[in-house]
């Protein structure tokens, strides 16, 4: 077996594919021991096939992977010893909750009375004492997940893959679980990968976040840099940016931009190399003040009020722009439907990106901001052919 | 004595709403609903089919004859060695042939259990056997494992494993019987058991390996017990199979001794002696061992766990 600690998991230009399709397109990725990294992207761009490889339960189809000095992707998963939450739970049907969490120990020889100790705690852990002579049969999809978080922790593994580990929970248990899947994390020293597609869960457990789109690694970075500096507006749409508007650049100066379109115009941070042309403006619905005329007549525009939604404090407002284009926004303010009001937004709350949403996915050319992005991954090159 | 007043009438126009669940319900609950219909048409097939004849070849069992007991039939068989020996033989043969096609097939179909390069090909190679029937099987078997003449002998006298004058002997006697009903019968456990396979989800075996077990124990602890009710199931298929084997035990075999197989001896009867009675008896007697065998084995594949194995089924 593999020892307790690492210090660097380093994929190389890991790449993997079914048939012609490309799913995981020259992966490079460094994780210091102890580092808790999500892997954010859609349903399909390659999540749980990157845990596949990492878990050793699918071949590469290129690259390597290495455990500071010790060359990994050629070991069996048995070999490996990396701990892992399957998408589907994967618990031995046979077997009750206390033998599938403690399978693991069996399999490593551990002795009657200390798996009894680490498998009851295990089990308290996730909630499930009162569960552990059922077979997995009996227990709720929710349930069930948790037994399979406890069989992968309670091996205390180097590393655990977890893939969406919690998509089957109800939101108390969600945020309760959460809590405790970091607090597992620091107090074993687990090094963590962790998959999801909720981007609240990413940012709230992560040291780090890869976001991937159809196998290809948009950004690498903290929390932070992602939600403050996504480097394109695929990465922005995941954190939040939810208005994403095709506009055209008519100026720029320094790191500002002017946009035109829609009957409005507005003005915010350049993402990347242009001058003028087409870009895609993204700004997030909370950014907005909502009915308040400032005293700056920039980037302040006139709204149409289509959809209210309450929302307790907030209201959530679905909004149409002059000339067409559907904006969303969140506002304490009160606005009720077919009013026509005005919004405001900082300049530095607006990105705009030189590249459609909609472009093929390429990792953005460095821009004057994108430095934040910077970590010990190399960025995969821009559509690398096959 | 003083008169109670009358306890005031209970409100009847609202029915007290009833706790229980409706009858519809209760009945679902004990597996009693309209998919019920679905088994009509086995129910039709099986009185026409096995009850009618099972319960006619009862009535002509217990009316001998040649003597007024209605036992004398079954007395005779396990009195005359000659009879009750078929028992025995027939369980010698059957028995291993079963368990060897069950044997054989795990191995095979867990290798190809998954995606294969070649899998169709093998599959219908392995199962071509289906389509022969005993009695072509029995045909080449004559042929390929003739003492004198045939291509198996010569293979061995060529490589100097044996001489002419000691020939292997496989047809005419037990080990050709064995044979042809392990030919016969192994595509049915073959297509069976890798069906069985297909239907355990494949990602147990690989959080399995997760957990750190190496292949052989992923196979003991994880396919083989979900396996298992699935091999009790294809076991006794093979050996009902086997049990009244007829054709190869006369063509393969030596069917006045050693392959003197319980189906010969009802055969006997009704076709050498017209004894439509004692056939009927001693295809009962068949009918009874079989049940027994398959009673112990699904016994013990009543103490496995059956439930469900989380594959595609
Ligand atoms: N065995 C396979 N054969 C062919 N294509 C596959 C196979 N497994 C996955 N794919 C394809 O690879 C892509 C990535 O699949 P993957 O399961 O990694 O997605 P994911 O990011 O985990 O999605 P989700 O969030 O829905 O779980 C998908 O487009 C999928 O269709
Ligand atoms: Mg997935």
């Amino acid at each position: 077996m593999s020892d307790r600690r690492f210090d660097h998991l380093r994929l190389e230009q890991v790449r993997r594919r079914f048939g012609d399709k490309v799913v995981l397109d020259d992966l490079n990725l460094q994780i210091a021991g102890g580092e808790f990294v999500a892997l954010l992207g859609p349903s399909g761009c390659g999540k749980s096939t990157a845990l596949n490889c990492l878990a050793g339960l699918l071949p590469l189809s290129g690259g390597s992977i290495w455990l500071d000095q010790r060359r990994v992707d050629t070991q069996p998963p048995e070999k490996r010893g990396f701990g892992m939450v399957f998408q589907n739970y994967a618990l031995f049907p046979h077997m009750s909750v206390r033998r599938n969490v403690g399978f693991g120990l069996a399999m490593r020889g551990t002795g009657r009375q200390e798996t009894r100790r680490r498998v009851d705690e295990a089990l308290r852990l996730v909630q499930l004492t009162p569960y552990a002579d059922r077979l997995p049969g009996q227990l709720s999809g929710g349930q069930q997940q948790r037994v399979a978080i406890a069989r992968a922790i309670v091996i205390e593994p180097p590393l655990v893959l977890m893939d969406e580990p919690l998509s089957n929970l109800d939101a108390a248990l969600r945020l309760d679980m959460r809590t405790e899947i970091r607090r597992l994390h620091q107090s074993l020293g687990l090094t963590t990968i962790y998959v999801t597609h909720d981007q609240e869960e990413a940012l709230s457990l992560a040291d780090r976040l890869v976001v991937l789109r159809e196998g290809v690694v948009q950004q690498v970075g903290t929390p932070e840099e992602l939600y403050r500096s996504p480097v394109n507006p695929y990465v922005a749409s995941f954190m939040g940016y939810r208005n994403l508007l095709p506009m055209t650049v008519t100026g720029r100066n320094g790191d500002e931009a002017t946009v035109h379109g829609f009957g409005i115009e507005l003005t915010g941070m350049a993402r990347g190399r242009f001058d003028t042309g087409p870009a895609t403006v993204a700004v997030r619905p909370e950014d907005f003040v909502v009915g308040v005329e400032p005293a700056n007549p920039q980037n302040h525009i006139r709204i149409a009020v289509e959809v209210v939604e309450y929302h307790g404090r907030e209201q959530a407002i679905q909004a149409r722009l002059p000339e067409g284009e559907v904006l969303r926004l969140r506002s304490s303010n009160r606005v009720s439907r077919g009013d026509t009001v005005s919004a405001w937004v900082r300049h530095d709350h607006v990105l705009v990106f030189g590249e459609q949403l909609d472009g093929p996915p390429v990792e953005v050319a460095a821009g004057p901001s994108a430095g934040v992005a910077a970590n010990d991954s190399a960025p995969s090159t821009a559509g690398a052919p096959s | 004595m003083t008169v109670a007043p009358p306890a005031p009438a209970p409100a009847r126009r609202h029915r007290p709403p009833d706790p229980r669940a409706h009858l519809s319900h209760r009945l679902a609950e004990r597996g009693i609903d309209r998919t019920l219909w679905l088994l009509l048409p086995g129910v039709v097939f099986l009185v026409a089919l096995f009850i009618y004849p099972l319960a006619y070849g009862l009535g002509l069992s217990f009316q001998p004859l040649k003597s007024t007991d209605p036992l004398y039939n079954y007395k005779q068989f396990f009195t005359d060695h000659l009879q009750r020996d078929t028992i025995g033989t027939t369980l010698r043969i059957s028995l291993p042939a079963a368990l060897v096609n069950v044997i054989a097939s795990v191995p095979i179909a867990y290798r190809m259990r998954g995606r294969m390069r070649g899998k169709r090909f093998i599959t219908t190679m392995l199962v071509i056997p289906i389509t022969l029937g005993t009695v072509l099987t029995a045909d080449g078997m004559l042929k390929f494992f003739d003492p004198a003449g045939g291509w198996f002998n010569k293979t061995l006298f060529a490589l100097h494993i044996r001489t002419p004058d000691q020939p292997v002997l496989l047809i005419n006697n037990y080990w050709g019987v064995v044979i042809s009903l392990i030919i016969s019968g192994f595509p049915f456990a073959f297509l069976l058991i890798l069906s069985y396979l297909s239907g355990i989800d494949p990602s147990l075996d690989a959080a399995a390996s997760t957990l750190g077990a190496s292949p052989r124990r992923r196979f003991w602890q994880i396919t083989f017990p979900l396996l298992a009710p699935g091999l009790a199931i294809t076991f006794c298929l093979t050996f009902v199979l086997a049990f009244s084997v007829f054709p190869s035990a006369y063509l393969v075999g030596n069917p006045t001794s050693t392959t003197r197989v319980i189906s010969i001896a009802a055969y006997e009867a009704r076709s050498v002696e017209t004894n439509d009675s004692k056939a009927s008896t001693i295809a009962l007697i068949m009918a009874v061992i079989e049940l027994l065998v398959i009673s112990v084995v699904l016994f013990g594949r009543g103490r496995l766990y059956r439930g469900s194995t989380g594959g595609k089924g």
